[in-house]
């Protein structure tokens, strides 16, 4: 009782703070609190904390940086319903470069960017959004995307891929990639990297991640692809509400069946949620309204690497990629080709051994030495 | 990326698959031709009349029972025989996931076993399989003539089986990553099959006929 | 040119095809054909399975007839058969196999092990590691006419004696009969009654019939040892013979083997068909019962209870199955049958050459006890058998476990239950006795 008394109190008193400073109202500061502390795994006690470092703490620069992508995760922030984009944007954030969003352009937006990294060296937060093709590929103020990213990622605190374009090459790295598209991994050094794939990401995994910077200092516990432990430790299949009809062995055999009516498992429809890594099951999109499964629709695999390249939407995930008809056919034929040659000499062999057999007398059956 | 399952499952699916399958059937093709280019001759001793004769297939069919007292002396043998057998082709031929895979290759599918029942039976299977591996290894006869070929057929066979199980389960290690080591178990099975002891999946119906049309021109129904 | 290693594999391997590249490819080692050998069941040694009787032919065909083999000899990860490997699979190949064809029945595989092992022994033969034994009954077999050296002074005198006996003609060398009967040596010597059952049963039936002074052994030990040339040289006699006299058919007498010699192997030994019909001679009785030709008597009613043994060659390798059924079910009173028998009966332990293996004795007399088992759980008082080797194998194991069970031969049997009364057929009928 007493330790949910003092937290309240701590957040009635933050909450106030909160208002003070950005005018959002204080119910929402308390709601903004425990979901950040849930979904970043605190224990309860944490919400205060959470209200504390986010009530006072400053607002860190951001550059935003566009490479071979389709702006959908911006796209995404910008539905982000608590925090809003706006503000995100405007109170949380002071977000200092952003080709889509960002008044400046040409020659003054390059000059924001360079004044961020000078004045906010090792401070600012690099988010990268789209692959990074090779050379000549992709050029922005005359500068080519490696050396834009390489160039504002040295004196970043951290670089937080966003999209799985930039967390692992997505759609611009598809077979048979023509521009040698590559993730952000392999090109900062060993800058601190926070992936948040998706197709688009999920907008409050992008919020909460800023946020949990924020608030703590610090990244989220990350996991071997650098995603965000809180949000992609479970499959989709894992939390699916539809699971249940998984473990029974009942699934929907079209889009238009009794079992799709019924809201069977999509797995036969090629739903890739059982290797699909992220939080859409249980975040939702649109204010929580639904999910791709909850619309009837098989997850797409989106947020894991080479998504693109990962065989039909609609094939289900024991079934091959990519056609074996021809090679199978080839590998028969000379199989048997090789297979009829080796017979040919075992014949040889059965047939010599008959036709040069002498004829049997009884001397023969004395051993000679 | 490091991600082993991811990576793996990508591979298993696309080109791990084509491989396995176009080793399968150069090598099923190669081992056929080995086996049937090698001929045989024409028997001249008059068979019996066709009324008396035994029928080579029905040899084929009564090779799936043990001759009258054969399974009394050996129980072991026979009952971890066939529930090996019967768990492993109703999984294999009857699991949903199976079948999609199925329909993707023949272009038709066929009814599923429900979920429970083939879990069930490949259970079945795999306790099956464990039990002719300790029969093989304590049974006198049968560890007198295994060799490492056995052994290896045995592993072959018992780990997609497992690997299945595993991933269905959602035990031990991710989904994915079962996933990937399932379909890479069953590759290794594909691949290997024409070149292992496994290959009697093929070749004893041959061996049946051939029996069955000797015993049954003789009058005898083998 | 004396046997080799060399010459002993070129068997082998002359004796390569199809369907014994189908059985090595689809041995799993499940252990079965064990069970149903009565060498290991009696005996309990995993050495006896039938399978592994092959082991070398087995390993001959991977090394020389698959790629997989041949690159493991290349590499040296395999070595290439032996001669000390073939002296050690000598036992096992001959000594402790009947042929009696139970594995192949058995093998869930569907794989002719038997068949298999009649090839090896081709190359066994030739490679030396033949015993010594049936290499000298081959030799008599062929210097002699007969392996327990029957000659033709032995025969006549028992045509005499039982001529005598019968007050019945016994024809010699007449041409143009129905049927040239031929005899097992042992039966001439040791059984020579027959002579005058047959005598007694073709006079009741009107059949025309004689005997070959060219050839009436009927045996082949060239077909135990496994020498398809030596086992040719003895059949011709009596193709030659039996076309010389231009008989309508020429009948197998009492032995097993004698049949699967002339009725299943000989065509392919000499490689065509023959002019004549080869018949066994229960075969001939059921035919001539069922044409009402033979009338027989039913036993006594008091008379002991009495049970069949089917010769391996006879039933499972050769399918004379329900013609001994159909003549003891005139005959027999109270017929027993065993409990495996027809195509599953067990062998007696001394087909496939192994009686005439003397070294063998001590593992036959193990190996019986599956017979006696068999024999003792039907509580009958007399075995009838159509094959006399099995005969004395039968009388020699019932004796070493003292055992008091009489052994007969079912065409003595029926030459036994003739109706008496019976008028005599017509003339035609009769063909050349007239």
């Amino acid at each position: 009782m007493g330790e949910h008394g003092r937290e309240g109190d701590g957040l009635e008193r933050w909450g106030a703070l909160w208002e003070e400073r950005t005018g959002l109202s204080r119910r929402g500061f308390a709601q903004l609190c425990a979901w950040l502390a849930a979904t970043m795994t605190l224990t309860s006690g944490g919400v205060g904390r959470v209200a504390e470092a986010l009530a006072a703490a400053p607002r860190p620069p951001v550059i935003w940086l566009h490479f071979q992508e389709c702006t959908a995760c911006s796209e995404s922030l910008l539905r982000a319903h608590y925090p809003t984009a706006e503000q995100l944007i405007l109170n949380l954030i002071s977000l200092d470069y952003h080709e889509t969003l960002m008044a400046a352009a040409g020659k003054q937006a390059e000059e924001a960017r360079r004044a961020t990294m000078k004045n906010a060296k090792g401070k600012y937060l690099l988010v990268v959004e789209g692959a990074i093709p090779a050379r000549p590929f992709c050029r922005i103020g005359g500068q080519d995307a490696e050396a834009i990213l390489k160039e504002c990622a040295a004196d970043a605190a951290a670089v937080i891929a966003v999209g799985s374009c930039a967390s692992f090459g997505g759609l611009p790295a598809a077979e048979p990639n023509p521009t040698q598209a590559r993730s952000v991994a392999g090109l900062i050094g060993k800058k601190p990297l926070v992936a948040i794939p998706g197709c688009p990401p999920q907008p409050a995994v992008m919020a909460a991640v800023l946020a949990h910077y924020l608030t703590l200092g610090r990244l989220p516990a990350l996991d071997q692809l650098h995603r965000p432990k809180a949000f992609y430790a479970d499959s989709i299949h894992d939390r699916c509400y539809r699971r249940p009809f998984y473990d029974r062995g009942q699934f929907a055999a079209s889009f238009d069946d009794e079992g799709a009516r019924k809201g069977w498992c999509l797995f036969k429809l090629g739903c890739k949620g059982p290797v699909t890594h992220n939080a859409c099951a249980t975040l939702k999109w649109n204010e929580g309204v639904s999910f791709p499964i909850q619309s009837g629709h098989g997850c797409l695999g989106c947020s894991e690497p080479h998504f693109w390249d990962n065989g039909s939407f609609y094939a289900p995930l024991s079934t091959p990629i990519g056609e074996s008809g021809l090679s199978t056919g080839v590998a028969a034929a000379a199989g048997a080709t090789l297979g009829a040659a080796l017979a040919g000499g075992y014949r040889k062999v059965i047939d010599q051994a008959r036709s040069e057999a002498r004829p049997v007398t009884l001397d023969d059956l004395e051993k000679s030495s | 990326m490091n991600d082993p399952g991811y990576e793996l499952l990508l591979w298993v699916r696309g080109p791990g698959w084509i491989l396995a399958l176009a080793v399968f059937s150069f090598g099923m093709a190669m081992r056929l031709f080995e086996i049937f280019a090698l001929g045989r001759r024409e028997d001249l001793a008059p068979p019996r009349p066709a009324e008396r004769q035994g029928s080579p297939m029905r040899t084929v069919w009564n090779r799936f029972f043990p001759v009258p007292g054969l399974f009394e002396r050996a129980p072991a043998t026979h009952v971890s025989g066939y529930l090996f057998h019967i768990g492993f082709f109703a999984v294999l031929f009857f699991a949903e996931f199976h079948i999609q895979l199925f329909r993707h290759l023949l272009g038709f599918g066929w009814p599923a076993l429900s979920a429970p029942l083939a879990d069930a039976l490949g259970v079945v299977a795999i306790v099956a399989l464990l039990a002719a591996l300790v029969s093989r290894m304590r049974d006198p006869v049968k560890r007198f003539l295994s060799t490492a070929g056995d052994y290896l057929a045995w592993a072959l066979t018992f780990l997609p089986l497992l690997t299945g199980w595993m991933a269905y389960h959602h035990v031990l290690v991710s989904y994915t990553r079962m996933v990937a080591l399932h379909l890479l178990a069953a590759e290794l099975l594909l691949a290997l099959l024409p070149f292992t002891k496994l290959i009697h999946a093929v070749t004893i119906f041959v061996a049946r006929w051939y029996t069955g049309e000797q015993f049954g021109r003789k009058g005898v129904q083998a | 040119m004396s046997a080799t290693l060399e010459r002993g594999l070129a068997a082998l391997r002359a004796g390569m095809d199809t369907p014994m590249a189908t059985f090595f490819a689809s041995c799993v080692h499940c252990g079965l054909c064990a069970e149903a050998c009565l060498f290991y069941t009696e005996t309990g040694d995993p050495k006896y399975t039938p399978i592994h009787k092959l082991e070398p032919l087995r390993r001959l065909w991977k090394q020389e007839f698959t790629l997989l083999g041949k690159l493991m000899v290349n590499i040296g990860l395999d070595q290439p058969v032996s001669d000390a490997e073939l002296a050690e699979w000598e036992p096992l190949v001959y000594d402790s196999c009947t042929l009696c064809g139970r594995c192949s029945l058995a093998c869930p595989a569907g794989n002719d092990i038997t068949a298999m092992i009649r090839k090896m022994r081709e190359g066994m033969a030739l490679s030396g590691h033949a015993p010594e034994d049936l290499v000298h009954a081959t030799q008599r077999a062929v210097t002699l006419g007969s392996p327990m050296g029957v000659k033709l002074s032995t025969l006549k005198a028992k045509i005499r004696a039982q001529e005598r006996e019968s007050g019945l003609t016994i024809p010699l060398d007449q041409p143009g009969v129905d049927y040239m009967v031929l005899f097992s040596g042992m039966e001439i010597v040791q059984f020579s009654e027959i002579l005058g059952a047959m005598a007694r049963i073709f006079k009741h039936a009107g059949v025309s019939w004689t005997l070959s002074s060219e050839a009436f052994e009927a045996t082949n030990s060239g077909i135990q040892l496994g020498v398809s040339d030596l086992a040719k040289e003895i059949l011709l006699r009596t193709v030659n013979a039996a076309e010389k006299l231009g008989v309508k058919g020429v009948v197998s007498p009492e032995c097993g083997h004698a049949y699967t010699a002339l009725r299943w192997e000989g065509p392919n030994l000499i490689g065509r068909r023959y002019h004549f019909e080869v018949v066994h001679i229960l075969e001939l009785l059921a035919r001539l019962q069922k044409e009402k030709r033979l009338r027989l008597r039913q036993r006594d009613p008091e008379e002991r209870p009495l049970s069949f043994h089917d010769p391996c060659q006879l039933a499972r390798r050769g399918g004379v199955l329900e013609e001994p059924r159909e003549l003891l079910g005139k005959i027999a009173t109270d017929f027993r049958e065993m409990s495996d028998n027809r195509e599953r009966n067990w062998c007696c332990g001394g087909g496939g050459g192994v009686s005439a293996i003397e070294r063998s004795e001590p593992l036959r007399a193990k190996a019986f006890q599956r017979k006696l088992h068999q024999i003792e759980e039907l509580g009958v008082h007399t075995l009838v058998t159509a094959c006399s080797n099995c005969r004395i194998i039968l009388e020699e194991g019932l004796e070493t476990y003292q055992i008091r069970v009489d052994v007969a031969g079912l065409t003595e049997l029926v030459a036994d239950h003739l109706e008496e009364d019976q008028p005599q057929t017509g003339a035609g009928a009769a063909g050349g006795e007239s």
